[in-house]
């Protein structure tokens, strides 16, 4: 499954390209890019645990932004 | 600026004043001359440590906590270090006091990092206001009432009625009224449009003059206006080498300047003493080996150039694409539609012996009635009568050939010399300019239709342009007739023709000339093929280039998929603007890693020496990145 999650109060690139980097390599992540720029993360991952996983992606944002929240579209 | 920015930027002001104030405060000499050294010294260390701490307390708390979970190396870290080692130093005895310059330092670091998350902030809110193009509602007719709804709620054939200053919110067809549309958010076209009953409008226009009804083509998620808002959300994916590149070599240079500050600060004075300017050393070190300037100038640019690009009603996909399209040297275009206006016209009518033209002409309108193939279009508006649909059996497109249909009992066949050969027809061969028609009826020869296709009026500006570009080949693909296409190809200044082609050997063709620009270089192509084509029939050709751009392609939802690059209207000299904003963009970028690089390493060379000082630490960190976003939001304006 993919998805686009917007990351709010994203504000550096280096830590940007960290959590991506992190988060690519959680279980059951077969891809995911941040764009700092639209402050945007595509994840793509196994569906059955997809919830956990944003979690846990959640989990590593705070660790280098503490003030960036990943949006759980509301549709 | 935003009310988080704007208590940051009080915060540098009121922090600046004071630093100011106790430089000049300092400046007079005053303490000097009132207290004993020491003291003088522990008074100006205090001074200093206010304007510091108002100006730098949140990279302190940040670093604290980075450090507190175990991971450090951040650009807080390395600042917070840096910044009270320079205040710390005052402590050796035998060391000149660097107070103001580690408070300098990081009220300059502020002001940095402000401007860049000011200059970010804009620039989001640029590309935004450009995606600002998804419509609110729908008024939608249901049981004679207008309703307002949200337009994901209506569906195609439903009527729809839009207002002067709407912007329509699906894609279909006017049935009452006529307005002006403009078209700037989708093509960047600054001159509206004209619309009336049978014309097309596309969602994400805006209507200007009249009040139009409007009959539903697409739902929503189809509609043009939701795949171009998908198409940029998607384009955030696909980064470009440059910019994995760097961010890569980020996550070594930090580490590595940072293992080079500590053994420059800590090694050479074991042999030659003089701790504390070894120490200062380190620290100016540690000021220069944030990597933020690189890293945010990158895919600053980048952003910069798609969104440059995009308000010129050209999509590109991704960086990498943008990437790619600078280094295009072989631009491959498909004739109709791309080259060519794709409306063609019947020129002339050649009867064959014993039929009469409108006999000719009525046979062919009848068995291509059902195609929407633009040849088919011409002669049916040539024919100008309504097709009586009752007396076709069945019709069938021979791909590459023509049309092969069932009327009135008999067969009919409409294509060209190949159809006619492959079914045994005996046709007449004579001086043809313009694309020949024959049609043949249960096996007998009616006549030739000849047709034409316009070339579009900046055609010959587009190829003209790109050979100014510094595209070295371009080459024409077409099913015409080769003296037809030779003809094209002379009138554009186009250097080579493939004609004949059937659609599968377009890609044979494309494949064949990625061959032929491998064996140029060795091993790794570093110049690449772009392929232009309208997006019918040419979605696999447009997969297999390494650039595929289609244009006028908002009708083809094929071709949006396919392509990398997607043109909004079918002007054929947005390929070279494109081509000219993505090595702009690409010039940006290695402007800005040349710089930053090389102040760097500079600052770096000239610190371990001796003769770089923390002030110009400073500057090689934030001043360059200042710089760069600077530089990275020229990509912008092209």
């Amino acid at each position: 499954m993919r998805k686009a999650f917007k990351l709010q109060d994203l504000d550096c690139a280096n830590c940007a390209a960290k959590m991506e980097t992190d988060i690519a390599k959680l279980d059951g992540v077969e891809g995911a890019s941040i764009s700092f720029m639209t402050s945007k993360l595509m994840l793509e991952a196994d569906e059955a645990r997809f919830g956990d996983i944003v979690q846990e992606a959640q989990a590593i944002v705070s660790r280098y932004e503490p003030d960036c929240r990943i949006l759980v579209p509301t549709v | 600026m935003n009310p988080k920015q704007k208590r940051w930027r009080n915060r540098i002001v009121v922090a600046l004043i004071l630093f100011f104030a106790v430089c000049a405060f300092e400046a007079t000499g005053h303490l000097e001359r009132t207290l004993d050294r020491q003291n003088a010294l522990l008074v100006e260390f205090s001074l200093f440590f206010i304007p510091y701490l108002i100006a730098g307390y949140d990279v302190l708390a940040k670093a604290a906590k980075n450090v507190a979970r175990g991971h450090g190396l951040d650009e807080n870290f390395l600042m917070a270090v840096a910044t009270i080692g320079a205040f710390a130093l005052v402590f050796f005895p035998d060391s000149e006091p660097h107070m103001a310059e580690g408070a300098a330092v990081m009220l300059f670091y502020q002001v940095g990092e402000l401007f860049q998350s000011y200059a970010v902030g804009k620039s989001r809110k640029s590309i935004a206001a450009m995606m600002e193009i998804a419509p609110e509602y729908a008024n939608v007719m249901r049981d004679g009432q207008l309703e307002r709804v949200d337009p994901f709620e209506v569906a195609p054939n439903d009527i729809i009625v839009v207002k002067p200053g709407e912007r329509i919110p699906l894609d279909g067809a006017v049935v009452e009224g006529h307005s002006r549309i403009d078209t700037a958010a989708l093509t960047g076209e600054s001159v509206p449009r004209s619309a009336q009953v049978g014309d097309e409008v596309l969602s994400g226009c805006v209507n200007l003059t009249g009040t139009l009804t409007v009959k539903v083509l697409k739902p929503y998620e189809d509609s043009t206006v939701s795949r171009i808002l998908e198409m940029v959300e998607n384009a955030a994916d696909k980064k470009a080498r440059t910019e994995n590149f760097i961010t890569r070599f980020a996550r070594y240079y930090t580490p590595i300047v940072v293992g080079l500050a500590a053994v420059l600060a800590f090694v050479p004075p074991l042999f030659v003493g003089g701790w504390a300017d070894w120490i200062l050393r380190g620290l100016t070190f540690l000021v220069v080996s944030c990597p933020c300037a690189l890293v945010i100038s990158v895919p600053l640019s980048f952003f910069g150039g798609i969104g440059g690009a995009s308000r010129q009603g050209i999509l590109v996909k991704g960086s990498n694409y943008l990437e790619a399209l600078a280094k295009a040297d072989t631009v491959v275009f498909d004739k109709t539609g791309t080259l060519t206006s794709g409306t063609f016209e019947v020129t002339e009518l050649r009867p064959g012996g014993g039929v009469t033209p409108e006999e000719l002409l009525e046979a062919a309108a009848h068995a291509e009635a059902n195609s929407n193939h633009p040849i088919a279009l011409s002669v049916l508006a040539a024919y100008g009568k309504p097709v009586d649909r009752q007396r076709i059996a069945f019709a069938e497109e021979v791909s590459g050939h023509g049309v092969q249909a069932q009327v009135d009992g008999e067969v009919v066949l409409v294509g060209n010399d190949k159809l006619m050969y492959m079914h045994n027809v005996d046709y007449e061969v004579g001086e043809l300019v313009g694309t020949a028609l024959h049609v043949a009826r249960g096996g007998r020869y009616l006549g030739t239709i000849l047709i034409g296709d316009t070339v579009k009026a900046d055609a010959a500006q587009a190829i003209d342009d790109l050979h100014a570009a510094g595209v070295k080949r371009t080459v024409m693909l077409t099913g015409d007739r080769a003296d037809v296409a030779a003809e094209v190809a002379r009138t554009l200044h186009i250097d080579e023709v493939r004609a004949e082609l059937l659609p599968e050997n377009k890609v044979a063709e494309v494949e064949r000339l990625l061959d032929e620009l491998a064996e140029g270089g060795q091993g790794k192509r570093s110049r690449n093929l772009a392929f232009v084509g309208d997006g019918i029939n040419d979605a696999p050709v447009l997969m297999r280039a390494d650039i595929g751009i289609a244009m006028g392609a908002m009708g083809s939802d094929a071709a949006i998929e396919a392509a990398d690059v997607v043109l909004m209207d079918d002007k054929p000299t947005k390929i070279a603007r494109a081509m000219r904003i993505a090595r702009k963009t690409m010039g940006i970028v290695w402007q800005n890693i040349v710089f930053a690089l090389g102040v760097k390493f500079a600052v770096l060379v000239l610190a371990a020496l001796g003769i770089a000082n923390m002030w110009m630490a400073v500057f090689a960190d934030v001043g360059v990145a200042v710089i760069a976003i600077l530089n990275a939001m020229r990509a912008m304006r092209s």
